[in-house]
């Protein structure tokens, strides 16, 4: 199965034409667009990515406008579309509106950070209904049994943290991750996805390389937005560094490829 | 475990585990005999308990109605009831191999109770704080930094106390390891609202044996203010089955319930999540949180804990509404008349109180939790009153 490469971007930052432009620029090599949802408490986003939470609501960042987004998105592409949240958003519009508008607008996922399995029983539900992909996190210190069940609630993919901490470029990746990813082969059926703190081009193979299915880079394009804003300069250091990544996806998979 | 449908565990997949680890170790240590004979000790011999329950008698008679106590949580080290728990939590890192504490404040108060038991249980601590409490408490920096402990300011957002919150799970995301994230009020995911009650819960055990032995008879009344909630759990707690007492939480109504300048989460906020708890939150109509309002910065949260959530719902517990002012006008007149120099927080209660008092008999009874002292305080009275 081809590896895939998953780019993300804070709605709204610094504001909606902008993401549009910019969600084009990343659709040319990248899989499938994560889109996130900004929120006054982002509590597992690192700086970089808070910052943006903040731009985009200065901006006047509504969640309806999300759907405006990929509503539009999607008359000149079909490349899937992962809405990324916290809870409340959603819960404060409804579950069921919400995947119900999501799914008219043309999403295809959705990833509720503070959302643990525990919690999602009637989530699941409505998600499965709508057939809208749900995607979990897991996490280094997730326990095997917890893995499996984290694993049967997803139905896109399974997103691996890679390391303790919160969103953010890291200078290099751990073996921590690695083992864990290794591990996490072994147990999980969906394809597993592998995100926090990748930014280059070699930590996208590494990872390739180690077996995940996927990539998942945010921080790395939100660091171009806040230094660039909106401009042309920004589209386009966004589309090199996606291709820079994507080519770290294909590296990885070759190698992977070779080695078998 | 929940109150009713609130609470929870809602928080990223990473915290799943420490917050396991947490609740078995509670689970473990709350009725081992050995760890109880050791928290009470030091909750006798270093903090200060118990606490008087006083007759506050000139208070009562320029007011001229119900018979007002107050519980004197503010005679405790560090000035208010927080360090009930800071020990309490400390004592169980330390059971659980943590070697470093970290908390988030609003008042200061809870940093430095944190900051104290840092020092007393040779643990590293950090306190997180909003730059905006910092500048409002800078005694209680001061003091933090004393106890050995770094405080670290906390920039974003409101630069408040849900900040600082956010800012201390982004540290325990990456440090749970070694790392107790020291939590002040009964809010957060489980278990902490559970465990900070039953540290609290001391208050109303000794409130209810004091007025027993004053009075003979369970008080009418029991007022106590609401920011997350730990002091009014801590004294209603032990009383919540006794339906004939009358239980008043009270919120900060800031500049008016009908301005956006206020933290009065129950009596304005809607349901929605966050910090990991399902429970009432004043935010706006797109479920953003708001930033919040009040003269006293340990009120000042747009949320509450959910139990008392639970407790407005069945309607064991009646939420009110106190102004900056009304608060400000009670801080005075207790310190003018009693001697005493209340929390501006404490201040909300006591306002109520007074307001009530005034309607009942001479025979009625009313207990205030004076949770804290107002010497952090003064800055921001000299500066309100224009002095």
């Amino acid at each position: 199965m081809d590896k895939k490469l998953v780019s993300f971007i804070v709605a709204g930052d610094p504001n909606i034409e902008a993401t549009l432009r910019f969600m084009r620029a990343l659709s040319k090599y990248s899989d499938i667009i994560e889109l996130g949802i900004p929120f006054s408490d982002p509590m597992a986003d690192g700086e970089t990515i808070q910052k943006a939470n903040v731009r985009a609501l200065k901006g006047g960042m509504k969640v309806s406008k999300v759907f405006d987004i990929i509503r539009e998105f999607r008359r000149y592409s079909s490349t899937p579309v992962v809405v990324m949240t916290y809870y409340n958003p959603v819960f404060n519009m409804g579950v069921e509106n919400f995947v119900r508008r999501l799914k008219e607008v043309g999403g295809n996922g959705l990833i509720v950070v503070d959302l643990p399995v525990e919690e999602a029983g009637d989530y699941l539900s409505i998600c499965r209904r709508y057939n809208i992909g749900t995607v979990f996190l897991a996490a280094p210190n997730t326990p095997e049994e917890r893995l499996r069940e984290i694993d049967r609630a997803c139905s896109l993919f399974l997103y691996l943290v890679s390391l303790y901490g919160t969103t953010g470029v890291r200078e290099d990746i751990s073996n921590l991750a690695i083992n864990f990813l290794k591990r996490a082969k072994k147990i999980c059926k969906n394809p597993i996805y592998v995100g926090f703190g990748i930014s280059r081009k070699e930590h996208a193979r590494r990872f390739i390389e180690a077996g995940a299915d996927g990539v998942v880079v945010g921080s790395a394009y939100v660091k171009i937005i806040e230094r660039y804003g909106d401009s042309e300069e920004t589209v386009r250091k966004l589309e090199e560094k996606c291709k820079e990544l994507k080519e770290g996806v294909l590296e990885g998979s070759k190698n992977t490829l070779l080695r078998r | 475990m929940r109150f009713g449908e609130y609470g929870g565990q809602y928080v990223p997949e990473v915290l799943k585990p420490p917050l396991k680890e947490l609740e078995r170790a509670y689970k473990k240590y709350r009725d081992d005999p050995e760890f109880r004979e050791e928290l009470d000790y030091y909750l006798k011999n270093y903090a200060g308990r118990e606490t008087p329950l006083y007759f506050a008698r000139n208070l009562t008679e320029k007011i001229g109605g119900a018979k007002i106590y107050l519980k004197r949580e503010d005679l405790l080290l560090g000035g208010a009831h927080k360090i009930n728990n800071s020990i309490g939590q400390a004592l169980l890192a330390k059971k659980m191999g943590k070697t470093r504490l970290i908390a988030e404040t609003g008042a200061g108060e809870h940093g430095l109770s944190t900051a104290m038991a840092g020092a007393l249980f040779k643990m590293k601590t950090r306190i997180y704080m909003g730059t905006v409490d910092m500048e409002r408490q800078r005694l209680n920096v001061y003091k933090m930094k004393l106890h050995g402990a770094e405080v670290y300011p906390v920039d974003s957002g409101s630069k408040t106390l849900k900040d600082a919150i956010n800012e201390a799970l982004r540290d325990w995301v990456e440090t749970f390891e070694y790392t107790h994230y020291l939590i002040g009020s009964v809010v957060g995911p489980h278990p902490y609202p559970t465990m900070v009650r039953d540290f609290q819960s001391v208050i109303g055990r000794e409130a209810k044996r004091q007025i027993l032995e004053i009075e003979g008879r369970l008080p009418d009344c029991i007022v106590a203010c609401v920011g997350g909630g730990s002091n009014a759990i801590g004294i209603f707690h032990e009383f919540l089955d006794y339906r004939e007492v009358r239980l008043i939480g009270v919120e900060a109504a800031g500049e008016g319930l009908d301005t956006d300048r206020h933290a009065a989460t129950l009596l304005r906020g809607r349901k929605g999540i966050l910090h990991g708890m399902y429970s009432y939150f004043l935010q706006d109509e797109d479920g953003q949180i708001r930033t919040t309002h009040s003269i006293s910065a340990g009120l000042d949260y747009p949320g509450v804990g959910p139990e008392h959530a639970y407790l407005k719902d069945i309607g064991r517990v009646e939420y009110v509404g106190v102004t900056d002012r009304e608060a400000l006008n009670a801080f005075l007149e207790l310190s003018r008349v009693e001697g005493i120099i209340p929390a501006l927080e404490s201040s909300h209660a006591l306002a109520y109180a007074m307001k009530i008092a005034k309607e009942m008999d001479k025979d009625e009874i009313i207990i205030v939790n004076l949770s804290g002292r107002g010497d952090k305080d003064l800055h921001t009275v000299m500066k309100y009153l224009g002095e």
